[in-house]
Order: structure tokens, then C-alpha cells, then sequence
């Protein structure tokens, strides 16, 4: 009894907000002859209950309000789908997995979940051998809707295409909503209490779980580095994405096929985990219970995982993410959008995950303290840090009390929220907030309001640009903001293959429109220093290989005097 | 006896009005009676705002900055204003002055010199005033008094001092036009450059334009914009000339730096005689000989000058050294001087002249502004700014701009009279462009656009569709897709506006159909529409120069690039990352123009077309992989196991007999169930195959340009014209012929039918185009007013096209399940307004942009639309629609 009570709470709800028509614990299942007009499910309340799990995580004021997916959740319609197989003897029959389940063999029974409805149905049960399948009917249609009933409004109601792509596409994404179906139908039998049959609930069996499609982040060797260790032997296929176009390679999805000896429970809390981890995009906003819930769920066998960081890590990282990049990048996404592009082709200037770092670390904060001291021995009190991304640097100059004012610039809306975070800006005391500014500009336009300091710090910026707009870039800082010192940093092409990671002829981040050789990086500088009435001196960062130099190359660019050929533009008042 | 006729105060329209007088002298009774209520700020009024008492002394110093501050704003937006204080301290006064020449106004006074008696008197009156001490008055008339004598020394050009209550009551307030206010002198006008004593070059040029001994016989004015002497053989000559037509009104003339400086060794002040002034000298000294009085008329006249004017509504403004548009119109020692001088940086360059701001590159104003002063070897618009100092004196030429009609007509130097410091060709100007046409970057070459012509929330006027306003997080991710992803702003010049669908179909099993387009159409008064068919691509537009000197010469590219245009996507990204590939495409396409005479046609020298590239795969390959294919892998994986176990299950169970007791309720049939669970997912897996079917009509390979198509719809624009209103039926005529002169097989005809959506037979058969075409696996079709811009019966914008997709594509937007029943009925409540809104606030936008191009407006003017295009592509809008 109190194990019972315990465990409902413990899986399959993605929400704790009240479920009126949710069955009662223990998964009373809704008569195959009702299917048409399901008792328990009344179709006026399902428009409600669809948007449940995203205003679990964002119930709050400020918290994003979705409205919709951009396009129908295609993906999600077939893909729900899963076999349980057992094998077993006349003593011990296959046929038990249904006391084990709580689903009787010869019955086809249907389940209410928040996204549609599960079917649990058996296509064989003999005693040598006995399938459980497992069929998750979405209606995508009526997610689209019940969404926008959510949160639509203004604008006619209408479904927003960005929050859909950033909550709800990759909520409906399958393996979530597999797991919570598994948590939902199988609640009891994850627990591995078992009035009927104990022994059995508590002892291995011979099973083979069928995954048709896992959507796997990591491919089918991720795949197998998660199942193998409890002991399943993996099969894991990748799907290849349109046999019309072989070119087109595979899909992000595998055929998994898991045999072994394992415990029932333990099985279903595998999967629980892992389906989700494989997809890597967990479709609720996460409850205060998420922690709780994978320990629970990981009991006994995630503790000694050797993937463990893996698992909890992607398991637990998104949580606030998503629904901050939701607000974040709503306007961007859709102008992806009417462009027939990912959003993330343009939303790139923002990693939340892989940070814009190269690892190892150490050369970012080598190449931090490079630009600090450069702009210390340039005597700069005042410095604009443009192209700041997240305020790594703008965080380190704060730290020291010459830099009187630091103003952090970047074109991307999300990369100036990330660095307020980053520095706490709403939480920082007045006299230090008054040194810091962040501020949207764009380096391909001039910007009256960088003129008049002391220094301007280009770090790795100029291979973001495209090479026909660098011109404009070389007259936005070198001739409006006209700092007596600007520092530019850029990556050192040759030393590329030094890093085993990256593959020859590639370059260390997808948006770098260009990496330069250390001549590249002087043929460029030299004239434009000259043109505008800078001298420029060279150093590198990190260490100087004696083939390749370093990883890290840096220019300081020092004002001369008067200039007779760009004057400086002036306040217009 | 006092004056009952009452005196005329001359006030400047624009000008800061200071009354002066002791508490109870009548100002806000004065104020009141001769000004808007809105154009007088009392002191007492805003002591009140800040204090919540109007006589609260201990407040002034806050309600004395409230009133200056919006006094400030006042002025600053070019209104006039009254100071409603007693103003009777000289601090009080600096501090009015001091705005007013921050705001380069006239600071006028009008004394209110009322007997100590009658104040006491008006303050008993008012409750208010009551316990005022009665020192007040007194100490106030004294300062005043004090301060009388010195009003014009603190600065105040006008000042009215009125004597008694008779005066003051009888007194009446004359706004008068400024002196540089000429707007109601429409011209047209002949603006002439710096003449610099070319007497003779300067009755060839008059006579040129028409002039017959300074007179034109259809009433022209001719306009100099100063620098008449100097330098040259004659300046007498000039002078004559141009004072003669001065004086018969058929001129009208702004001072030089020349003429200042003249004017003041006329005076007899110490100038030292450099720069050509010498030669004046001398010549003036011929000509007084010769004409007596001749140097006092000179005297006379050049004493006479305006700084600048403003002419023709607002729209044109001539100074000699140009003028920023926050001087237009004003009054103050530094706009006379900037008019003489320009703005200089206080550097000199290697010929030791001064380094000028390039104030014009700067320049956003409306008023096109026509100057001299800096010789360059080409008159070129910048910024809607003119230098016309070609010159002539060093051997260039004259020239002189016809307004309105933008005609430029110069005379060559006979010689050159004066040899220059600095060759010409290094002038400071590296002017791109010829004629009116004026697509540079707002000055020398990389100089970009200014971050401050598209920051923040933004209203754009439109001449088709009024104000259209971009709210400031559109124009952050607008700017952020501009800065990091588009083509050079120099070759951005249209971005499509998005395009509404027709209204929901009424017809089962649809989602649009052609029927309500066509309708819609008639209900609007659109007797005849263009069908032309979607092609299956990506928007693209392109624009294609005929050669690179083209691109250089127009857009302002730097040479040498070889860069000949631009094809770029509808956020302006271009289409491919290569610029080998997009040069290819650019020459099929320019050889076709070619080929079918379009230059010779259009007198131009590019081309700005809409068009679609094919296949879609080429550019939407990574979405198609992402979002559609990956649909079809995981149906495809995971539909043949679930059918064949539930058909399994079936089977089982119909062999089955249900257990009895083996469950309470287990007594249904499970089969029956089953069947229909089964017959489900039998269809969804049919759409998704059919949805599948869908995406890949629209993939094929492609090599290099080989499988690529480009099925241009639209010829946007051409040098000097907006071509995009043009009926669609010659504009498909003339892309007929492109396409049909285009031997490598890029072009691609776009399919049409005309239809009269009146006639019933005429709408069956584009029902019956549509769907065939759709039938065929086609995206499906726009319908268009064959005139392209219309308006309906209310005078509003009609949709300029809506699209009628077809019944297998929307699966792609809709979802493979979403024809059957259930789910169209729920599709169908789908919200079209604010889509429809939006198509037309960009299809306005997009005219806007073609609009300023054609009139050869600068850069920023046509890169602000198309920006807000961009922008307001980022509203939230359902994006299946």
C-alpha cells in the first residue's frame, strides 16, 4: 500500500499539477469497448491538459507562455511505439509478463496520457513466448491547438512558430513521451512489487525489448555504451533518413533491439532514463522532483554507470534553458523560419551547452589575460569589449579597478542576456554596476555611441564575418569608434592541426567564415592599420609551436597622432 | 496722450520670447492674449507641477529647470516659444539666451514696464498673492530697471519695451517670416555653383539655361550659392551680373566665405588679402574708376546676404559650405559660419588646407541640400546633399543643378584662371555615382550605414500604406541577421514581403482552395487576376548589373572585386556561400538581358528581379533532413512492427475466446476495437508515405549550376523606375522573353492563367488549372490582381497576391494527417488577419525601398524599408500560414 502510494508519485506524472481525469493509481485501464468514447477521458477537457507539462515549468510570471508549434509535430506520429518480449517455459511461463505488467494478455486496453492515448496490446502470448506492445496514438493536431489555447494571446491567437520549435517541437519529441507513457501504464511494474507473483517481479527474465525508432544523440555506439553495462546485448541500426536519397546518410534515429536476463522493473527504469537521455531533449520543463525522480528511477544501477556524468547531465542540463531560450530567440527564430532555414543556422551566437570555448579551457584564459594586460600596458581605463558573447572578458576587466568603465557589445539580443546573467547585473552594487554597460550594436555599421575610448577589444570576432563585410567592420571601429588602441585576437589556421579533435580543413567553430594563417592575419592587418592611421604589433597566445606558432594570434593596434585621411566623427549635438 | 493705435512688436516665427517684467506687470494676461496657450511656459505653472503650489518659492530652482528643459524640447523641434517669468535678473536672462543659442534661435524681449502701483494693486487682487511682502515689487523694478540698457549687449536681438498699461494693452504681436525662410518660393530654381569671378563661363552657363540677360523668360530663378569672386578674371563682372538679376527678383544669392571676407576689407577691417582676394582688389579698384559707387553697392549687397535659405516647401536648402538639417531655418553665429565655412576638424592636410567633417555623409534630412565650397572634379548626390563647386576657376567646370527637375548642366573652364593648391581629382569627395543616382554608402567607399538609421523601435513613412511602425525587438533580430548573415547593404535593396493565403476553403478536403481567392478578389473590385504558378523552390532575388564597373559606378562597390550583383534569399543571406557560383548565375542571367535588348529597353544598367531558385532542396536542404525526411525515417522504421503486431493481436485474440473471470470487465469484444485501431494506423501510415511523396518532389540533386533553375516572376526595378506596379501580363511578357533568350537552361517560365473573376466559366477553368497542376505534385499557385497595386472601393491596398497551395503540400506545412476529417474541421479555424495585415504593411515596405531606389535616394533611405521588411518578418504570426 504505502509502496504504491509512493511510486505514483514517483514516475510518469511530467506534471504535479491536478489531474481530475486521470485513472486511479494503479492504471484501472478503459475498456477496449469503450475506445470510441473513452470513460475517463471526457474530449472537452483535452485542449486544457495538452499544454500542462510547459506550464508545470513556466507557471510563473515571466515564464514563457507557448503558444504552438511552428508546424505540426510530424515527427511524433509513429514513432511511439515498443515491444516488450519474454521467453519462458511451461514452469515458468513467457505469459507471466502480463501479471508482471498489470495488463492482461488477452486484452487490448487503452490509456489516457497527456499527449494521447497508449495502447497496451499483446500480439503473442504463449507460455514459451510472450509480447507486450506498447502504442502511443498522438493526435498532433489536437496538440497544435490545445497549445495555443494555452498561451495565445493577441495576435489572433495564432500559434507561434519560435516557441513551438524551442518547447514544444522537442517536448513531443518521441522518447519522452515513450517514457512517460512507461511511467504512466507501467507505474506499478516499474516498481517491481508484485502481489500476484513476487518471485517472479523479482527475478531476472529472459527479455528483448524492440525499439523501433530511439531518436539517439551519439548514434548507435552512445546507444550501446548506455544498455550494454546493465548487461543487455545491444543491436542497435541507424535508420537511414529517405532510401530515395541515399546521400542524405542516416537519420537521427536507430532501430534498438536490447536482449538479456534483467529484472522487469529494471528494464522499464532503463528505459525510463534513457530513451530521454538519448534524445537528449527531455519535453517537460522540469518539476522540482526531476532530481528525485532519476534517483529513483537509477536506484541500482545508475550509482556504478560508466556514463554516468553523461546520463544525469544531459538528463538533468536543460532544465531552465529551454525555457529561457524560448523568450530569447523568438524573433530570430522566426526570421529562420520564413527563410526555410534551422533556426539554430542563425541562432548560433549562443552555446549554452558547448560554451563558445575550445577545450581544453586553459587558452581562453590565457587569452583573456593576454587582452587584460595588453590593454593595461596601452594605459586603457575605458574599453569596449566588442563581439563580448557571454562576458567572459567584460567579468575578468571587472576584477580590476583600472578598467573605470567597460562597456560589453554584441549584436546578439540572447549573447547580451547570457552576460547579464553571467555577471549578475540585477544583483550587482551600484558603483560596480555603473562601470558596466551592455549594449546591441552592429560591427558592419557605424555607431556613434562606441566613439571617445580608450580601447576596443576585437576578440575573436573577425572570423565571424564575412569577408566582403570586413571593410565595413575596419571603418565601424577603426574609423567612427576610433579608440587610441584596438586589440584583435583570432584563431592561427595552421595551428588547427595541432588540435587531434578537429578534422583537416576544418574550422574550430561553424560560424568561422574564414581562419587565417599568421601571414593572413598581417596581410590583413598591416594595410587597414596603415589605412586608417594605426601602427599594429603582433604577438601570439598559448603555447608558440615551433612549426605552427600559437594557437591563439593577437594584434594591437595603437592610434597615431593626428590622421589627415578619416576624421573622427563627432557628437552631432 | 497715449498711443491708441497700439504697437507693432515683430516677432520671428521661430524664436525664443523672454517677457520681462515685475510680478503683477501683466505677463501671462500679455502671454495669453497674443500666443497659443501651448506655446507659453509660465514659471508659476511649472512651480506647481514640481511642487504642488504655484507661488512656492522654495521650488524654483526644480520648476526653472522643468521650464527650460521643455522649453529646450520646444525649440529643438523648431516651435516657437514664450518664457512666462519676471525674468528681471540678469542670471535669469544668460540662462534664456544660452538655450536659445543651444537651439540657434533669436531670443527676442518684450519688456512689460508697468508702474509699481498697478502690480500692487493686481497682487491684492489674487487671494493667492496676498501675503506676497511688499518689498517684492519694488526690489524686482529695480533689477529690472537695472537691467534695461544692457538687454541687447546680453544677447537679445529684438528687444520691445513697453512703457505703461496703455502700451502694453494696446501692443500687438507680429509673427513675421525668418529671413531664410523662403519656403513659399517654389522656383523652379537654377542653383548655381561657386563662380569665383568666371565671369564669362557664367553667361555661357546662364545662356545655356536659358536665361536672356538675366532674365528667363519662363520665370526660373536662378540661385548662387556664393564664392562669386575671387580667383577669377572678372569678379566686378560676376558681381554685376548677379547683383543685376538680385534686384530684378530673378535671383536670389547666399554668401560665400569670399564674399564675407570682401565684405569686411569694405568695411575697413584688417583681412589679410590671400586666396585670390588680391585680384578682386585690383579689380574693384578698375571698376570703381570706371562706375562710381560701384564697391558701396557692392558694400551694400553683400551686407545684404541671408546665411541660407529655405526653399521650395522645406525641400531644398542652399548654403554656401552645406548646412546639417538641425541649422535649417535657424538663427546663430555658428549657423552663419558653418554656412560660410563648413565644419572643419581643426586638422589641415598635406596641402596645409583645413580637413573638412564630412558633415554630408552624416546627413539624414528630408531637404535636399545644394552647396558649393569644396571643389571636386563631379557634381554627385550624397545623402540627398549636392556640391556643385566643380571647379571652374582651376580649370573644371561650371555647374548648375535644375530644381526640381535634378537636370545637371555645366560649361567647361575656358582656361585655367587660377592655379589650384591640390589637384582636384584629390578632393575631399570620392563621390560615387552619376547624375540624380545616388547608391553609394553614404560617402567614401566602406564607409557602412549608421547603426542610428535602424536601431530601435522605428517608423517608416510609406508613400503606399502610411506610417509603418517596427517595434525594437523585430529591429534587434533584424539587425542581428543583417550584421551576421546578409549580402552588403549596397546590393540589398528588396526583401519580398510574406504573402497571406486565400481565405479558408469552404470545399470538403481542403484547407485553400483557388475558389475564395478569386471571389475575395471580386469582392474587392479585381475584374481580372494572374494565376501563375508556385514554383517549388526558394524565394530568391537577384540582382544583376551589367557589368562589375556597373556595380561599382551605381551601388558603390570597391573596384577591383569584380562583384556584379547579388542573388540573395528573403532575409538576405546570400544564396550561395560562394561567390563564384553566384557570379555564374548572374552571367546566364545577364546574357539572356542581353540577348532579349532589356538594357537598351529599360535604358538601364541593371536588373532587380524577383524570382524563385529551384530546387528546394538547394537551399532548404538541412531543414528538409531535420524536419521532413526525418518523419519519414521514423515512420518508415516503426510502422511495418506495429501494424504486423497489431494485426497479430487480432488475430490471436479473434482465435481466442476472452478468459472469463480472468478479469471483471473483460467482456467486450476486444476485436471489433482492435479493427479500428488497426484501420488508424493503416492511414497514418498511407499520409505518411503520401507526406513523404510530398518533400521529395521538391528535392533533386544538382552540380555546380547543373539542376539549378531560376523562374524570375517579377522584374522589380530598373535605373530610375519602380517597375513593380506594372500589370503582371507585361511583366510576364518581358520575363518571357528573358527566359526565352536564356540558352543554358537556368530560366524557367512561369506558368499563368488570366482569369475574370466575374465570369463563372473563366474562374472553373483556374479551379481546374490548379488542379491539375497540384494533381501533377505542383506547390500550387498565387493569384494576383493583374494591375498589380490596387485599392478597392475604400481607397485601401488590396493583397497583392494570395497564395492557393495545394492539398499534398500542405501536408509538408501541416502534417502528413492533416486532410482527414477530423483534423481539417479543427484546421479551419485558422486566424488570417494579422497575416494579411502584415502582408501588406511589408508589400509597402517592399514598394517603399523600389521607390527610393528609383528616385536615386540615399542608401540608409532605401536600406530603412527594406530593414523594416526584415523586421517586421519576425513578428509572431501562425507560420503555417
Amino acid at each position: 500500500m504505502g509502496a504504491a502510494a509512493l511510486v505514483s508519485g514517483a514516475y510518469g506524472n511530467e506534471s504535479t499539477a491536478p489531474r481530475p481525469e486521470r485513472p486511479p493509481p494503479g492504471g484501472h485501464p478503459v475498456r477496449v469497448g469503450n475506445l470510441a468514447r473513452p470513460r475517463h477521458r471526457p474530449r472537452t477537457r483535452r485542449p486544457r491538459r495538452a499544454g500542462a507539462p510547459l506550464t508545470a515549468a513556466g507557471s510563473g510570471p515571466g515564464h514563457p507562455k507557448p503558444d504552438g508549434p511552428r508546424r505540426a509535430p510530424h515527427d511524433i506520429l509513429a514513432r511511439v511505439f515498443l515491444t516488450i518480449t519474454a521467453t519462458g517455459t511451461d514452469a515458468a511461463p513467457a505469459t507471466d509478463l502480463g501479471f508482471l505488467l498489470h495488463k492482461h494478455p488477452d486484452k487490448a486496453q487503452e490509456f489516457a496520457t497527456a499527449r494521447g492515448t497508449a495502447h497496451v496490446f499483446y500480439p503473442e502470448a504463449t507460455a514459451a513466448r510472450c509480447t507486450a506492445a506498447l502504442l502511443l496514438d498522438v493526435d498532433p493536431v489536437g496538440l497544435v491547438r490545445a497549445a495555443r489555447g494555452n498561451g495565445g494571446k493577441g495576435r489572433g491567437r495564432t500559434p507561434d512558430s519560435a516557441l513551438a520549435q524551442y518547447v514544444n517541437d522537442r517536448p513531443y519529441a518521441a522518447s519522452s513521451l515513450l517514457a512517460v507513457a512507461l511511467g504512466r501504464v507501467f507505474r506499478t511494474a516499474m516498481t517491481g512489487v508484485s502481489r500476484t507473483h513476487p518471485e517472479r517481479a523479482a527475478a531476472p527474465l529472459p527479455l528483448r525489448v524492440e525499439v523501433p525508432a530511439v531518436p539517439a544523440r551519439g548514434g548507435p555506439e552512445l546507444v550501446r555504451r548506455l544498455f550494454a553495462p546493465m548487461g543487455w546485448q545491444v543491436t542497435a541500426d541507424p535508420v537511414p533518413l529517405d532510401p530515395a536519397f541515399p546521400e542524405w546518410g542516416d537519420s537521427r534515429y536507430v532501430s534498438l533491439a536490447l536482449d538479456g536476463e534483467v529484472r522487469l522493473a529494471d528494464a522499464l527504469r532503463h528505459l525510463y532514463v534513457l530513451l530521454p537521455v538519448l534524445d537528449d531533449a527531455k519535453h517537460y520543463g522540469v518539476a522540482p522532483d526531476e532530481v528525485d525522480k532519476l534517483l529513483r528511477a537509477g536506484e541500482g544501477w545508475l550509482e556504478d554507470h560508466p556514463e554516468q556524468r553523461l546520463i544525469t547531465g544531459r538528463y538533468l542540463s536543460r532544465r531552465w534553458s529551454l525555457a529561457r531560450e524560448a523568450l530569447e530567440r523568438l524573433e530570430l527564430a522566426r526570421l529562420a523560419e520564413s527563410d526555410d532555414a534551422e533556426p539554430e543556422e542563425l541562432d548560433n551566437a549562443v552555446d549554452e551547452t558547448a560554451d563558445t570555448e575550445e577545450k581544453p579551457v586553459p587558452l581562453a584564459v590565457q587569452r583573456r589575460a593576454a587582452i587584460a594586460e595588453a590593454l593595461r600596458a596601452a594605459g586603457a581605463a575605458r574599453v569596449l569589449d566588442l563581439g563580448c558573447g557571454q562576458g567572459q572578458l567584460v567579468k575578468e576587466l571587472l576584477n580590476d579597478p583600472r578598467f573605470t568603465e567597460i562597456v560589453g557589445v554584441d549584436v546578439s539580443v540572447r549573447a547580451l542576456a547570457a552576460a547579464g546573467r553571467r555577471l549578475r547585473l540585477d544583483r550587482m552594487g551600484e558603483r560596480q554596476a555603473a562601470r558596466v554597460t551592455l549594449l546591441q550594436s552592429a560591427l558592419t555599421y557605424t555607431d556613434r555611441r562606441l566613439a571617445g575610448y580608450d580601447a576596443a577589444v576585437l576578440s575573436e570576432v573577425v572570423e565571424h564575418v564575412d569577408p566582403p563585410r570586413l571593410p565595413a567592420l575596419e571603418y565601424a571601429v577603426l574609423g567612427s569608434a576610433r579608440p587610441a588602441t584596438v586589440i584583435v585576437t583570432t584563431p592561427n589556421a595552421e595551428y588547427n592541426v595541432r588540435w587531434e579533435s578537429l578534422p583537416a580543413g576544418h574550422v574550430r567553430h561553424a560560424d568561422h567564415r574564414f581562419e587565417w594563417t599568421r601571414a593572413e592575419f598581417r596581410a590583413w592587418a598591416g594595410p587597414v592599420a596603415a589605412r586608417f592611421g594605426y601602427t599594429v604589433a603582433y604577438r601570439g597566445v598559448g603555447p608558440d609551436d615551433p612549426e605552427v606558432g600559437p594557437p591563439t594570434q593577437l594584434a594591437v593596434f595603437t592610434r597615431t597622432g593626428t590622421d589627415n585621411h578619416v576624421a573622427t566623427p563627432k557628437e552631432a549635438s | 496722450m497715449s498711443d491708441t493705435t497700439g504697437r507693432r512688436l515683430g516677432v520671428p516665427d521661430l524664436c525664443l520670447v523672454v517677457l520681462i517684467g515685475t510680478t503683477g506687470s501683466g505677463k501671462s494676461t500679455f502671454a495669453r492674449r497674443h500666443f497659443k496657450p501651448t506655446e507659453v511656459l509660465s514659471s508659476d505653472f511649472c512651480r506647481g507641477l514640481v511642487a504642488d503650489d504655484e507661488n512656492d518659492q522654495s521650488a524654483s530652482r526644480d520648476a526653472f529647470e522643468v521650464l527650460h528643459y521643455i522649453a529646450g524640447k520646444r525649440l529643438a523641434a523648431g516651435r516657437l516659444t514664450v518664457v512666462d517669468a519676471t525674468s528681471v535678473q540678469p542670471e535669469a536672462r544668460r540662462q534664456l539666451v544660452r538655450l536659445a543659442r543651444e537651439h540657434d534661435v533669436l531670443p527676442v524681449a518684450i519688456v512689460l514696464d508697468v508702474p509699481e502701483s498697478v502690480c500692487r494693486e493686481r497682487n491684492a487682487a489674487r487671494p493667492d498673492r496676498a501675503d506676497m511682502g511688499a518689498h517684492v515689487i519694488p526690489r524686482q523694478r529695480r533689477e529690472l530697471r537695472r537691467g534695461l540698457r544692457g538687454l541687447s549687449r546680453e544677447g537679445f536681438r529684438t528687444v520691445h519695451h513697453l512703457r505703461g498699461t496703455a502700451e502694453v494693452d494696446a501692443a500687438e504681436v507680429v509673427l513675421e517670416r525668418r529671413y531664410n525662410d523662403l519656403a513659399h518660393r517654389t522656383g523652379p530654381f537654377d542653383l548655381v555653383g561657386d563662380v569665383h569671378g568666371c565671369a564669362s563661363e557664367l553667361e555661357t552657363l546662364l545662356t545655356r539655361l536659358g536665361y536672356v540677360d538675366g532674365v528667363h523668360p519662363e520665370g526660373r530663378t536662378a540661385v548662387f550659392v556664393g564664392d562669386l569672386v575671387d580667383r577669377g578674371p572678372d569678379s566686378p563682372g560676376v558681381l554685376r551680373r548677379v547683383m543685376g538679376m538680385v534686384e530684378a527678383g530673378s535671383a536670389l544669392c547666399v554668401p560665400g566665405n569670399h564674399e564675407n571676407k570682401l565684405g569686411r576689407l569694405l568695411h575697413g577691417r584688417n583681412v589679410k588679402v590671400s586666396h585670390g582676394l588680391a585680384e578682386t582688389v585690383e579689380q574693384l579698384e578698375r571698376a570703381e574708376a570706371a562706375e562710381p559707387g560701384f564697391r558701396e553697392r557692392v558694400r551694400t549687397f553683400v551686407d545684404g546676404l541671408v546665411s541660407h535659405y529655405v526653399l521650395d516647401g522645406g525641400r531644398l536648402v542652399v548654403s554656401h559650405a552645406g548646412l546639417p538639417e538641425k541649422y535649417h531655418g535657424r538663427t546663430s553665429g555658428r549657423v552663419r559660419s558653418f554656412a560660410l565655412y563648413g565644419d572643419t576638424t581643426g586638422e589641415t592636410d598635406e596641402y596645409g588646407l583645413p580637413v573638412r567633417y564630412p558633415w554630408a555623409e552624416d546627413y539624414r534630412g528630408r531637404a535636399a541640400v545644394v552647396y558649393g565650397h569644396t571643389p571636386t572634379p563631379e557634381a554627385s548626390w550624397v545623402n540627398n546633399t549636392l556640391c556643385l563647386d566643380t571647379g571652374c576657376v582651376f580649370g573644371g567646370r561650371l555647374t548648375a543643378l535644375r530644381w526640381p527637375e535634378r537636370e545637371l548642366v555645366d560649361v567647361p573652364a575656358e582656361r585655367v584662371w587660377y592655379e589650384p593648391v591640390k589637384p582636384l581629382a584629390a578632393g575631399t569627395g570620392t563621390g560615387t555615382g552619376t547624375g540624380t543616382g545616388d547608391g553609394s554608402a553614404a560617402g567614401p567607399a566602406d564607409r557602412p550605414l549608421d547603426l542610428a538609421d535602424v536601431h530601435g523601435r522605428r517608423v517608416v513613412e510609406t508613400g503606399q500604406h502610411g506610417r509603418v511602425a517596427v517595434r525594437e525587438e523585430n529591429a534587434a533580430a533584424a539587425l542581428e541577421v543583417m550584421s551576421r548573415f546578409a549580402v552588403d547593404p549596397r546590393l540589398l535593396l528588396y526583401l519580398p514581403p510574406t504573402m497571406a493565403p486565400t481565405a479558408t476553403a469552404a470545399a470538403e478536403g481542403h484547407l485553400e482552395h483557388p475558389a475564395e481567392a478569386f471571389a475575395a478578389y471580386r469582392a474587392d473590385g479585381v475584374a481580372r487576376v494572374v494565376c501563375e504558378e508556385k514554383h517549388m523552390g526558394s524565394r530568391a532575388v537577384a540582382l544583376v548589373c551589367r557589368d562589375a564597373g556597373t556595380a561599382e559606378r551605381r551601388f558603390g562597390l570597391p573596384a577591383g572585386t569584380g562583384v556584379t550583383g547579388a542573388l540573395h534569399t528573403r532575409t538576405g543571406r546570400p544564396f550561395f556561400t560562394d561567390g563564384e557560383r553566384t557570379e555564374q548565375v548572374l552571367a546566364r542571367v545577364r546574357a539572356a538581358a542581353t540577348a532579349a535588348g532589356l538594357w537598351t529597353e529599360l535604358d538601364t544598367d541593371w536588373l532587380l528581379l524577383d524570382a524563385e531558385l529551384l530546387p528546394w532542396s538547394l537551399k532548404a536542404g538541412g531543414l528538409l533532413r531535420q524536419q521532413y525526411a526525418a518523419v519519414g525515417a521514423a515512420s518508415r522504421a516503426v510502422f511495418p512492427g506495429a501494424l504486423a503486431a497489431l494485426e497479430a493481436t487480432r488475430t490471436r485474440l479473434a482465435r481466442t475466446a476472452p478468459a472469463p473471470g480472468a478479469h471483471p470487465d473483460a467482456d467486450a469484444d476486444p476485436t471489433t476495437a482492435l479493427a479500428a485501431l488497426l484501420a488508424r494506423q493503416h492511414g497514418r501510415a498511407a499520409d505518411a508515405e503520401a507526406f513523404a511523396a510530398a518533400y521529395r518532389s521538391y528535392c533533386w540533386p544538382v552540380d555546380g549550376l547543373d539542376g539549378v533553375r531560376l523562374a524570375p516572376f517579377q522584374l522589380l526595378a530598373a535605373e530610375g523606375r519602380n517597375l513593380a506596379a506594372e500589370p503582371h501580363d507585361a511583366q510576364l511578357a518581358r520575363l518571357d522573353r528573358l527566359v526565352g533568350h536564356d540558352p543554358s537552361g537556368l530560366l524557367q517560365r512561369t506558368g499563368r492563367l488570366y482569369v475574370d473573376t466575374g465570369d463563372d466559366e473563366s474562374v472553373a477553368a483556374g479551379v481546374r488549372w490548379w488542379e491539375e497542376m497540384t494533381a501533377a505534385g505542383g506547390e500550387g499557385m498565387v493569384v494576383k490582381p493583374l494591375e498589380a497595386l490596387v485599392r478597392n472601393g475604400d481607397g485601401r491596398l488590396v493583397q497583392p497576391g494570395v497564395k492557393c497551395r495545394g492539398r499534398e503540400y500542405l501536408r509538408i506545412i501541416y502534417g502528413p494527417e492533416y486532410t482527414r476529417p477530423e483534423n481539417l474541421t479543427r484546421l479551419r479555424h485558422r486566424h488570417l488577419g494579422h497575416k494579411r495585415s502584415l502582408a501588406l504593411r511589408e508589400y509597402a515596405l517592399g514598394l517603399e525601398a523600389l521607390d527610393r531606389l528609383a528616385a536615386g535616394e540615399p542608401l540608409w533611405r532605401v536600406h530603412e524599408a527594406v530593414f523594416a521588411v526584415l523586421a517586421l518578418e519576425s513578428e509572431p504570426v501562425d507560420p503555417r500560414l
